[in-house]
């Protein structure tokens, strides 16, 4: 899912200071999963904020709505008959979310709530790890199933580096190198001997060095 | 035990310290509430295990989010005691009331008379 | 003999010979006689230097400009390029750009991560890793294309080096990799600097066993200690090095004032006895900020002088 982490308050705050009827716009899908935009995240970043403008001596009012996703038109389209009452929007869904909303109510400024972080998953509760970088050419089925993309901080596809230590990665102790992973999976799996094929030059074209970019099902458009 | 603490102060039961979210602190403060405090059982005491950790933790997330917002961290608490211990809990009670009274009422309550007299 | 490229240091390994080399970091400036001085120092002990590319990710004067320096001194130079820094495009260019000097030798290298150095909050590019890098310069060289397909000008000819680290983990992959390298296309590897000999000889055994020594010039890598502290250092807190702790007790066992002396000592000692090794077909003798040294080592290892390639 797409992991989030919520924005220092202070830095919403500053967002917002010169608004005065917000909609903070929670997000029921990957930022509830991830604890950082979902009802729940709204209800306490909203009471928070009312108590900061009470105690400023400005009067704002804020109130609290969570849509099943920000990323669908279907969604969005459940505040159209209530988005002219606000001066702002603060969006806790992922940066898709924000943008989504922010093209949808052009007249209406869409603030971000949270920091999209990655695509991950829940290691355990509170802890998220990097897991895809969306290269848009997926290579799991040559590498055990670990990505040199995602998870080498050099994205190195003939590895490990010279700095693999112990089984961890030279910028830091804590992580795991992905090639001592994948030789250890390669193992387990008795295909040591994939490991010496050379990984060719990859074509990063799919990628965001590409451009944006656009997946087009015509077997499923109208 | 008819043990005496502070009327002013108003109990909200719950199973467990773990059902109270950093939501129901905040809220309480927004309607008014100079101070909360959630009392749970002695650490590693908890009947559904790790219930009152939880409620510690996010004692300490209220807390500094009410720093941010200028109400004041030291105004929510967390106490541990066990189930039999009617006279601590007065104990704490009155310690809560004394420290509240110390700092005074909750400043949103001066910031939504001014608000409403405006 | 069959040389694929005018590379001196190509002549040397295919006479026979074994052969030595050194390395000079360039300067966090842009004062050329920082790279005069020191090769200056090595020059007539060696047959090429290395010059480094960013080495840790600090920002210094690039490799290939000091080594345009070095040629200009009738210095032969190896070319360290890493990935790190430069796309797909900078890479063949740069590449293009040392052989427009007639540099003839070149070291591929993915690079250290840019979070130790001093610009730690930009991007890292690893378009291509250092194996794809010897691929490029191979099919550069050999069948005188870019990568995408179109014709080159003039191919460079560059006789193409890598790293190798028999300490690094995990183990079990370490001849396999120097394997892959191969099959990539390097030509001479210079390894990490040894200082557990036994370790070394036991890589190189199985390196060996699967023929590998004849089908790529081993050097070996030599860095000498200055004190018991850098040995210390090196030991705890330098990644993929290997000090066994009979180095560190020598050195610590020793009077301060004597500790450069004996790395030295310990220096010679390992490099006379990997001298023995088969497969060890030279030195790359790295003291960085003690280049004084290597004259030193390099007569007391019964390496000096060095063969005149042009009469070889």
């Amino acid at each position: 899912m797409i992991v989030a982490d919520k924005k220092p308050i202070e830095e919403i705050i500053e967002e917002i200071k010169d608004f005065k009827k917000i909609l903070i716009l929670g997000c029921n899908e990957c930022v509830t999963v991830c604890e950082a935009g979902g009802k729940k995240e709204v209800g306490i970043l909203a009471s928070a904020l009312r108590m900061y403008f009470l105690n400023e001596g400005k009067d704002v009012d804020i109130d609290e709505r969570t849509l099943e996703r920000q990323c669908d038109h279907e969604y969005l389209e459940e505040i159209r008959d209530i988005i002219d009452g606000y001066d702002a929007v603060v969006s806790l869904a992922c940066g898709v979310g924000v943008q989504f909303t922010a093209e949808k109510y052009f007249e209406i400024p869409v603030l971000p709530g949270v920091n999209t972080c990655f695509l991950g998953a829940t290691e355990k509760r509170g802890v998220w790890t990097e897991r895809c970088q969306a290269c848009g050419q997926c290579i799991l089925a040559f590498t055990g199933g670990i990505c040199p993309v995602s998870r080498c901080a050099k994205r190195i596809l003939n590895g490990p580096c010279g700095g693999s230590s112990k089984g961890k990665c030279e910028i830091n102790k804590e992580l795991d190198c992905a090639w001592q992973l994948i030789v250890d999976r390669l193992k387990a799996l008795n295909r040591l001997e994939d490991y010496e094929k050379l990984f060719s030059i990859k074509d990063w074209s799919h990628d965001r060095a590409g451009g944006p970019r656009k997946v087009e099902r015509e077997d499923v458009q109208l | 035990m008819r043990l005496k603490y502070p009327t002013s102060i108003k109990i909200v039961r719950v199973p467990c310290t773990g059902k109270v979210d950093i939501l129901h602190i905040l809220r309480a403060f927004e309607k008014g509430a100079d101070g909360v405090y959630a009392v749970g059982r002695m650490e590693g005491d908890c009947h559904y295990n790790s219930g009152n950790f939880r409620a510690r933790k996010r004692v300490e997330q209220a807390a500094e989010l009410l720093d941010k917002v200028g109400v004041g961290g030291e105004r929510v608490r967390m106490y541990n005691l066990s189930s039999g211990e009617g006279p601590k809990f007065a104990e704490y009670a009155v310690e809560m009331y004394e420290l509240i009274k110390q700092l005074g009422p909750n400043p949103i309550k001066k910031s939504k008379a001014k608000k409403e007299a405006a | 003999m069959n040389l694929k490229t005018p590379s001196k240091l190509e002549k040397i390994f295919a006479s026979g010979n074994l052969a030595v080399t050194s390395e000079v970091g360039p300067p966090r400036g842009s004062d050329p006689d920082a790279i005069t001085e020191k090769a200056n120092l090595i020059k007539d002990y060696v047959d090429a230097v290395n010059i480094t590319d960013n080495q840790t990710s600090v920002t210094r004067m690039c490799s290939l400009a000091a080594c345009i320096r070095l040629k200009q001194m009738g210095v032969e130079p190896v070319l360290q390029m890493v990935t790190r820094d430069r796309n797909r495009i900078a890479l063949q260019s740069d590449i293009l750009g040392a052989a427009s000097f007639d540099i003839h030798n070149m070291l591929c290298l993915s690079g250290d991560h840019q979070s130790f150095g001093d610009c730690a909050q930009g991007q890292n590019v690893h378009d291509l890793d250092s194996m794809q890098l010897i691929q490029t310069v191979r099919q550069m060289r050999d069948e005188g294309k870019f990568l995408g397909g179109d014709d080159i000008k003039r191919p460079p000819t560059i006789f193409v080096g890598a790293a190798a680290n028999p300490f690094a983990d995990p183990f079990e992959i370490r001849v396999p990799r120097l394997a892959k390298k191969i099959a990539a296309g390097v030509e001479f590897i210079q390894t990490q600097c040894i200082y557990n000999l036994d370790k070394f000889e036991e890589w190189m055994k199985l390196v060996r066993d699967r023929g590998l020594h004849e089908k790529v010039y081993i050097m070996a890598g030599m860095t000498p200690m200055k004190s018991a502290g850098m040995a210390r250092y090196m030991k705890n807190r330098v990644p993929g090095m290997d000090v066994p702790d009979e180095v560190v007790k020598r050195l610590a066992d020793t009077p301060k004032e004597k500790q450069a002396e004996e790395g030295i000592k310990i220096c010679i000692e390992a490099i006379e006895r990997l001298k023995e090794v088969d497969g060890v077909k030279g030195f790359h003798i790295m003291a960085i900020e003690w280049e004084e040294k290597v004259p030193e080592i390099v007569k007391a290892a019964g390496l000096y002088p060095r063969p005149d390639a042009d009469s070889l």
